[in-house]
Order: C-alpha cells, then structure tokens, then sequence
C-alpha cells in the first residue's frame, strides 16, 4: 500500500471515528447519569437527517438554516423522549425503562418507515462538500476535511464544559452518584434535560456531518450506527465522555483499516464492531479508561 | 386429600380441552386459519423462553430473533435432502458433510435447540460477567451481525438468497406439543429451586447474592435455556413456512416476541401465553390495515409498515400506563378459578392465595 492511499484511509477513518464519537458521547452521558441504555439515540439520529432533509427540500431553507433548525428540532425531541417514555419510570425496576426505551426506538423507526416511506432518499449536499482538495500531495474529498472541522472543536469544547463549567461539574456529579448530588442541592432534572439536549444535539450533528459523507438517508439508517455508537462507549468506559471519543476514533479508525488492509473480509465489516465488543466485555469490561464500580443494593 | 387429586388433575385435563380442540380444527378450520394457529403455538414457546430471561430472571435479552435464526437454518438443512439440497444450492455448493446428511425432524430440532443454547452460553458469557444491561447490546448486536454473517456465508447458508423448497414438515401436533411441553417446563422451572433463585434475582440482586445464589450461573442457565426455545421455536417456523433467509430474522420479529411478554404480564405463565395468543393472531388480523381497502367504490390505500408502529406503540403504552401486563404476576390455576367462584357464590375459602399453578 502507498503511502499515499494509507493517508487517505487515515483520514477516512479518523471521520467515521469522530462521527461515532459524538453519537457515542450521547449514549455514554445518558448511561452515566441513568444507568440507562437510550436504545432511542439512533433514531434521534435518523430523524435530525430527515429534519435538515425535509428543511432543504421542502422547505428550500438554504442549508446553514435548515442545520441549525434541525439541531434545534432533534434536541426537543430528544427531551421529548425522556420526559415521556423514560422519567414517569425512574423509579421502577431496571428492565421497565429498558423496555420502554427499546419500544420507543422501535416506535420512532417505523414512524420514520410510516411517514418517510422506506426508499432510500439523497440527501442535498451543499456544493463545496463534493469537491476534491489537496493537501501535502493528496488527494482528499472536501467533506472529511469538512467533518473534522467541525466535528473536532465541538468534542475539544463539550470537555471543556464539563470540566470546566459549574453545569458540567453537576453533571459529572451526576453520573459520579445520582443520590448523594441531588442532597448537594443539584436540580436533577434539569441536569438529565441538559444531558438529553446535549446528546441529541451532538447526534443531529453527526447525522447531518454522516449524512454529507454518505449522502443516501433512509428510517432505518440510525440502528447500525447507534448500535456501533454504543459499542464505542463501551470500549472506551461507559460513562467516562472522553473514553467514549477515543471509543469512537478506535472503531472508525479501525473499520476503515481492515477494510483497506484485508480486502476479502469487507463483507463483515459491521461484524467487527461486534467483536470489539465481546473482546473488551471478555478482556477489560470497564472498557479503556472506566473505572471499576461497586454495585450496591 | 381430594384437594390432591384435583390439582394432579388439573394441568391433564386442560391439556386435553386443548388437544380436542386443534383434533376439531385440523379437519374443520381454513388452512389460513390453522397457519395461524400454528404460529401462536410456536410463539408461545419462544415468548415463554423469553419470560424466562426478561420476566423472571430481570434480565434484558434481545437475541430471539438471532436464535430464531440458527435454529431455523439447523433445522432446515439438516432435514432437507441431498437432491433438494444441489438445486437450492446452486450458486456454491453446500460444504462437504453436511451435503449429504439428512435427519428426522426430531433430531434436527433437539440439534436446533442444542445450537442456539450454546450459542446463547457464548452471547451471555461475557455480557454476565460484568454489567447484566451489557446483555440487551450483547444480544441486540448478536442478532444483526449474525444476519451479516450468514449473508456472507453462502456455501452453508446459501446466502441472501436463502433457502427453499424446506420439507413441510411442522404440522399442529409439532407446534402445540413444542408449546405445551414449554409450558410444562416453565411451571416446573418456576416452581423449583432454580425458578425462586431467579426470581430473587430479579427481587434484588445483592441480596440474593449475599443468600448464596450464584449469580453468574443461574443468569447463563436461563438465557441458555430461553436461547433454546428459541431456537426450537425457529426450527418449527422454517419448516413451517418452507422458505427462510436471512431478512426474516430482523427486530420486529424480535419485538413481537418482546410485545408478547409484556402485554401477558412479564414473569406469568399465563399471561405469556395469552399475549402469544393476541399478538400472534393481531398480527394478521393488522394485515388488513395494511392493504388497501374497498369501501363501495372508494379504494383508501394501506399504509405498509403501520402493525410495527400500532406494536411499538402498544408497548411504550403498556409500559408506561399497566405495567403489570394483562396478568401481572398471576397465573391461572385450579386454585385461583375454585377461589374466584367461591368468592362469586360468597363463600369464602380457607386456603387463600392465587399464585402459582400445582
């Protein structure tokens, strides 16, 4: 392999990892503060593709718009989610908001299959996005370039406000123990909301940025990626942020290698995010950077 | 001493009403109709295997529909001949040994089952070891990979072609024996050492824990036994329906088998079987509303893909507004009929208490 091509599929990759890495984020917040697998982030990621679709051609909003719209919409709904379908269960058994996370997943998807008709849909690109540049000798498609742009500085700034902002320190309280930093005086419930509209928001992003890089939208898009999302969060310890972004980079990096270094195996290509799952279930369970946890009763 | 007697009685004599019934349908119902009733036999085994896992135990298992699938694939080409076999395979032939075998359907389906329960021990291993909500990923992710996998093995699974011309061989006897025996079992499950020691599972973990129950074990030993069933249960619908591939074995098939535990009561028997029996027969009677209708000379078009959103609908209602399912924790039992009409003819019965069937 040339150099050349081996840069190329670096950066392929580095994009597909960083777009898991903000579904990732997503499922990875949610986790930590609920101990809850949001089974509907996926679809929340489908629908903000349909929301800046829908803006672009029906619409005719020009595209910076029908984005910032469609950020907009995905993150209600996301709220929307858990204030229905996830807070009036807090209280009971694990297994009921489980349940009621993957019926609404399922709920969402075949909406989505109801009201958007299943064909496959291209999506509008804005023009810049097709074209080619290059950089130092190669030859790369604008939209990676594009993607990491944009994708990179929103990841650098949600650490930075979780870190560095009173908000982001509820939050990590939060996750750290839900009882105890509710007593410290933490309104709970605007910190899940707050947790709800950054995960959902991060996800309209990555739909719409996965949405320039494989411009073909359909209601079902959002289970491998959300699935696959979550595998990240797992590999790099679920409920830790960062983790979930090195998570992210890892897989995608990782995906786009093996397709490019063993040919005859692309064909399993969504199987190896599977076997990512199991080796670190089997190997390390806290994932990369989790930190081993107590169940009390 | 009578008391006795009629409990031993009890489970026999329905069984019988039940056997006389399909005896009546076989020759008196449409094949339509005894398609369906087929069907929520085999639904019923496979959402008690189920119960087992999510109701009982407290665990969180999506893989049915990846059981379904090895058991269906199992079942299928071991009891299809060689003949057969050549003309279906005819893009890559069917690897060496298992080109020429040809099983009973009991052998195949004891196979059926024996694989998707090992390949439940694999799935549920590593979820178990650590964090039990890792086993809806787990299985979830199980299920779609594996739907990869056989697209891409052709020369044993033929691909996404799939397979055809499955000798027909599941008939009423097969599917309401494979449900009555789960029944059985499931009763006998619960009532044992095994069934409490999920159950306290489920109750609080810890606690159990500190009771001495292994966890790790039993957890496995019920997904092992619900991926089993499962697997049966798939078996018995390929051959069945005579022509699989891997599409069939996507979610939905997953979540109707989910709607069915939930919408029953999750953790009864009773209910199981009930929300089988609805679920399976909704199923088609929703195929209506996705056909086209003619009302006089008004055509209103059908909306495909409406039963899985009124199904997840149903389930998102069901969960927030009656958890508790059509039978909650109850289950039906010689004790709780006597003990309701007693109540009906107000006299009270000494031996209170209307759980589990003896």
């Amino acid at each position: 392999m040339s150099l050349e091509l081996f840069f190329q599929n670096l950066i392929n990759g580095l994009t597909l990892g960083s777009l898991y890495a903000l579904i990732a984020v997503g499922y990875t917040m949610v986790y930590g503060i609920l101990r809850l697998i949001n089974f509907a982030h996926g679809e929340v990621f489908m629908f903000s593709t349909y929301f800046a679709f829908f803006g672009i051609m029906i619409f005719t909003l020009p595209w910076y718009i029908s984005f910032i719209i469609a950020i907009i919409l995905t993150s209600m709904l996301g709220v929307t989610i858990e204030k229905v379908a996830y807070r009036p269960l807090r209280k009971t058994p694990k297994v009921y908001v489980l349940i009621s996370a993957i019926g609404v997943s399922f709920f969402l998807q075949n909406l989505g299959l109801v009201l958007f008709g299943g064909r496959p849909r291209a999506f509008p690109r804005p023009e810049f996005i097709r074209t080619t540049m290059t950089i130092a000798g190669i030859r790369v498609s604008a939209v990676f370039i594009v993607i990491l742009i944009i994708v990179i500085p929103i990841l650098i700034g949600l650490l930075f406000f979780l870190y560095k902002t009173k908000l982001g320190l509820a939050m990590r309280a939060a996750s750290w123990n839900y009882d105890v930093s509710r007593l410290m005086g933490i309104d709970i419930d605007r910190v899940i909301s707050l947790t709800f509209i950054i995960g959902s928001a991060l996800a309209a992003v990555g739909g719409i940025m996965w949405a320039q890089r494989f411009p073909e939208i359909n209601p079902i898009m959002g289970l491998f990626p959300g699935m696959k999302a979550f595998i990240c969060a797992v590999f790099g310890g679920i409920g830790n942020i960062g983790g979930a972004m090195l998570g992210g980079i890892c897989l995608g990096l990782a995906e786009i290698m093996l397709v490019a270094f063993l040919p005859g195996l692309s064909g399993y290509r969504d199987a190896f995010a599977f076997i990512m799952l199991i080796t670190i279930l089997l190997v390390k369970p806290t994932g990369l950077l989790g930190e081993k946890t107590v169940v009390k009763a | 001493m009578i008391e006795k007697i009629y409990n031993r009685l009890f489970i026999p004599i329905v069984i019988i009403i039940v056997g006389l019934f399909l005896y009546w349908g076989n020759s008196n119902l449409t094949g339509y109709q005894i398609r369906i009733l087929n069907l929520i036999g085999i639904y019923i085994g496979i959402a008690l295997g189920l119960n087992l896992v999510n109701g009982l135990t407290g665990q969180f298992s999506l893989g049915v529909a990846g059981f379904m699938a090895i058991g269906a694939y199992t079942t299928a080409i071991l009891t299809m001949s060689p003949q057969i076999k050549q003309m279906v395979y005819f893009i890559d032939p069917l690897i060496s040994p298992l080109d020429r075998i040809q099983w009973g359907f009991l052998p195949a389906l004891l196979m059926a089952g024996l694989l998707s329960g090992f390949a439940a021990l694999l799935i549920g291993w590593p979820a178990f070891k650590f964090r039990d909500d890792y086993l809806a990923v787990t299985t979830l992710g199980f299920a779609e990979i594996l739907r990869v996998i056989f697209t891409n093995t052709r020369s044993i699974t033929n691909g996404a072609l799939g397979l055809k011309a499955i000798p027909e061989t599941t008939n009423l006897a097969w599917t309401w024996g494979f449900a009555i025996i789960c029944v059985l079992l499931m009763i006998r499950l619960k009532n044992s050492n095994f069934g409490r020691s999920i159950i306290a599972i489920r109750e609080n973990e810890v606690a159990a824990e500190a009771m001495g129950i292994p966890l790790f074990y039993y957890k496995n030993l019920a997904h092992v036994i619900a991926g089993a069933m499962a697997g049966v249960g798939g078996g018995l619908l390929g051959n069945l329906i005579t022509t699989i591939d891997p599409n069939m074995f996507r979610f939905p098939l997953t979540f109707t088998v989910l709607l069915m535990v939930v919408i029953g009561g999750m953790g009864s028997i009773t209910g199981t079987v009930i929300g089988a029996t609805l679920v399976a027969s909704s199923l088609e009677i929703l195929r209506r509303i996705e056909e086209p209708i003619h009302i006089l000379n008004l055509t209103i078009p059908g909306i495909p893909g409406m039963r899985m959103v009124i199904f997840a609908g149903t389930l998102v209602i069901v969960i927030l507004f009656y958890r508790t399912g059509i039978m909650g924790e109850k289950e039906f039992s010689r004790k709780a009929v006597w003990n309701k009409l007693n109540k009906i003819f107000k006299q009270s019965s000494p031996d209170g208490g209307e759980n589990n069937a003896s």
